[in-house]
């Protein structure tokens, strides 16, 4: 009794409550949460960059804040301590020359496990799939000690394969495609799936075989994902320490960036204005990569996920 | 340019699912073939099966003299329109209908010719450049049409081509096809549930219910002489009555309605049905007379149908357009038994 007579109500008052009111309502709520996150999540690297720019003397004794009030005392000796401290030319080349093999060896072979897990029929396919999809669950700490084992065992280390004459970053191209692969066959994989079969059975009619499909149909279609892939995968080898650290350790002329700057503060933190730059510096690749690719960024991930 | 035929072929996706049922039909060279029925009735799987795409668990496909059961898709000499175009969406509508002359491996300057008299034909000259995307529906359905006719196969597949073209545009791409049917000079195997394409294009007509194949033959024929009460439902519009009638001493007698069947019968029971342009506002000499209460009334201007009950029974009446009806009239009306068919209760195949 009470719903037959509540709902006429409740339609009553939705009436006459002017529509634009909760549509301006809802559009401020929506606003001040927007700028409220960006805000929290700006304040301290904003903090970061302004303290990259004060004397040691004022870190230690003053918020940052304090800085943004005269008298001004703004420095650029942390970033050129910075470059004076550490080999950061040679540990620069190194993060590329570790982080664009560690992107494309992955991003390749996942797009062709990938077509293979979605267009094309093999025994026990679901089954190597659904294991597949299990490894993201896997830890990767989990994996250091056993990986850290066979890498010695097959003399797959720094200063051997330097001795060998081959190019020292190998383990890491290895790690980093490996706990790469299974996101990323996953991500192209139900791109691929959302792409229409049609195309696939007229490309057959037309005569296109396997390898013909996948080079000029499946690929071109599937630049937005491929690339927000491409983006995934480069942040993060070329944020990544952890791995770094364990496979290479800290040889110098394989260190890449995150290892050289960890290494710039002293082991009780002194020294700790020079992070602060370095950080700034060390953004720039990344940032440019992200800004060049974005547009392939928000497209290729609903792609992926929504529909083709 | 070859024939088509389909020697008892079944298939079976599992043991209690069989989508296409024994069937047995010959597609002569040149013809234009229309596969018709319900969706789910197993045509568009019997058309897969032709261009490839479906294996065919049982019997044989012919395209002329080869069996093509263990034939690629490609070296079956065929080409197929999609009901979704199926266009290359990054390849400009040239290397569209370029792209399977490239897999053959044929000359750049041949390929060009054929291209070139291609768009032509379908007056895509001007739209080579573009991208599908930048196409309306009919531009990107006739380049979809373009890409089969540079292959010059010897049978033409089309799978419910005009489905997603709007009702005006349809009407025209009809026209279009049969033109290009009758220019080309080939095999057409069209599929589609509609039934005015199936009447207005086929040259022949495969009727299809659940996986089995109910009646092959011209559309006048089919119209005239329905097999069954299948297919006498789905040809046709609006549809033929029919009326549940018993049969005694050469008399069909319904609940409204009594006529004398033009032949004798062997079943007691059964369905009458005729068309509703059988039922008219004359009376027609020696057809019985049956009074319908009209419950709605079509003026389309050339036509006027009724719609009302006979006795207890639901009919269709095609009457003269100047006749002034009410829904609530009651109206007398003749039968002329010339169009008049009658089904067996039992098989539903028809008897007269």
């Amino acid at each position: 009794m009470t719903v037959a007579v509540a709902s006429p109500t409740s339609s009553t008052t939705a009436r006459f409550s002017p529509r634009w009111l909760s549509d301006r309502l809802g559009g401020l709520v929506l606003h001040v949460a927007v700028i409220g996150l960006t805000v929290a999540w700006m304040v301290p690297t904003i903090g970061l960059l302004i303290t990259s720019f004060r004397l040691p003397q004022d870190i230690s004794n003053s918020g940052w804040w304090t800085a943004l009030s005269p008298p001004f005392k703004f420095t650029l000796d942390n970033y050129s301590q910075m470059f004076a401290a550490s080999n950061l030319g040679q540990s620069m080349f190194n993060s590329f020359m570790i982080s664009i093999p560690a992107t494309v060896i992955p991003v390749t072979l996942a797009a062709f496990a990938a077509y293979a897990f979605a267009w094309m029929k093999f025994p026990g396919r679901d089954w190597i799939f659904l294991a597949l999809v299990g490894l993201l669950a896997v830890p990767l700490q989990l994996t250091f000690i056993p990986v850290t084992t066979e890498l010695v065992r097959l003399g797959l280390t720094p200063d051997k394969l330097t001795a060998a004459g081959l190019p020292p970053f190998i383990p890491l191209w290895l790690a980093h495609a490996g706990y790469g692969l299974p996101f990323s066959i996953y991500l192209l994989s139900n791109f691929f799936r959302a792409l229409p079969s049609d195309l696939f059975e007229s490309a057959e009619i037309d005569g296109a075989g396997t390898l013909t499909v996948f080079f000029r149909i499946v690929l071109p279609l599937s630049v937005p994902a491929i690339a927000s892939l491409v983006i995934f995968q480069f942040l993060w080898v070329w944020n990544d320490l952890l791995v770094a650290l364990i496979y290479v350790g800290g040889v110098a002329t394989v260190a890449p960036v995150t290892v050289t700057l960890v290494n710039l503060v002293g082991s009780y933190g002194q020294n700790y204005q020079l992070l602060t730059a370095a950080a700034f510096f060390s953004m720039i690749v990344p940032l440019v990569v992200f800004l060049s690719l974005q547009r392939y960024f928000v497209r290729g991930i609903l792609a992926g996920s929504v529909k083709g | 340019m070859a024939s088509v035929t389909y020697d008892h072929v079944v298939k079976r996706y599992t043991a209690d699912l069989t989508v296409v049922k024994d069937f047995n039909v010959e597609i002569k060279d040149k013809e234009f073939m229309v596969l018709v029925g319900p969706s789910g009735c197993g045509k568009s799987t019997a058309l897969r099966m032709l261009a490839g795409l479906e294996a065919i668990t049982e019997g044989q496909i012919r395209i002329g003299d080869r069996v093509v059961n263990n034939v690629a898709a490609k070296d079956r000499d065929i080409a197929m329109v999609f009901q979704s175009y199926a266009l290359y969406p990054h390849m400009s509508v040239f290397d569209n209908m370029a792209f399977p002359l490239q897999m053959q491996h044929m000359k750049k300057d041949e390929i060009d010719k054929r291209v070139k008299n291609a768009s032509r034909i379908l007056g895509l000259d001007n739209f080579l450049k573009r991208k599908p995307r930048a196409l309306s529906g009919g531009q990107r359905q006739r380049v979809a049409l373009g890409r089969a006719i540079v292959r010059s196969p010897k049978v033409f597949l089309l799978d419910e081509p005009l489905s997603n073209l709007d009702a005006k545009l349809r009407g025209q791409t009809r026209i279009e096809l049969q033109k290009l049917h009758r220019d080309l000079e080939t095999t057409f195997i069209y599929v589609t549930h509609d039934q005015v394409e199936a009447m207005t294009m086929g040259d022949r007509i495969a009727i299809m219910n659940a996986g089995i194949l109910q009646q092959v033959g011209t559309p006048g024929d089919i119209y005239d002489h329905p097999a069954n009460l299948f297919v006498a439902g789905f040809i046709g519009s609006p549809t033929m009555n029919f009326v549940p009638a018993t049969v005694d001493n050469g008399t069909a007698k319904a609940s409204g309605l009594e006529v004398r069947l033009p032949k004798p019968v062997s079943a007691a029971k059964g369905t009458l049905g005729f068309r509703p342009e059988a039922v008219t506002d004359r009376v027609v000499e020696g057809g019985p007379t049956m009074k319908m209460k009209v419950d709605v009334v079509e003026r389309l201007g050339s036509d006027q149908f009724l719609y009302g009950q006979v006795g207890s029974d639901q009919m269709t009446a095609r009457v003269d357009p100047r006749m002034s009806v009410q829904p609530g009239d009651t109206v007398q009306l003749g039968l002329d038994t010339r169009g008049l068919h009658f089904f067996d209760a039992e098989s539903e195949k028809a008897l007269i």
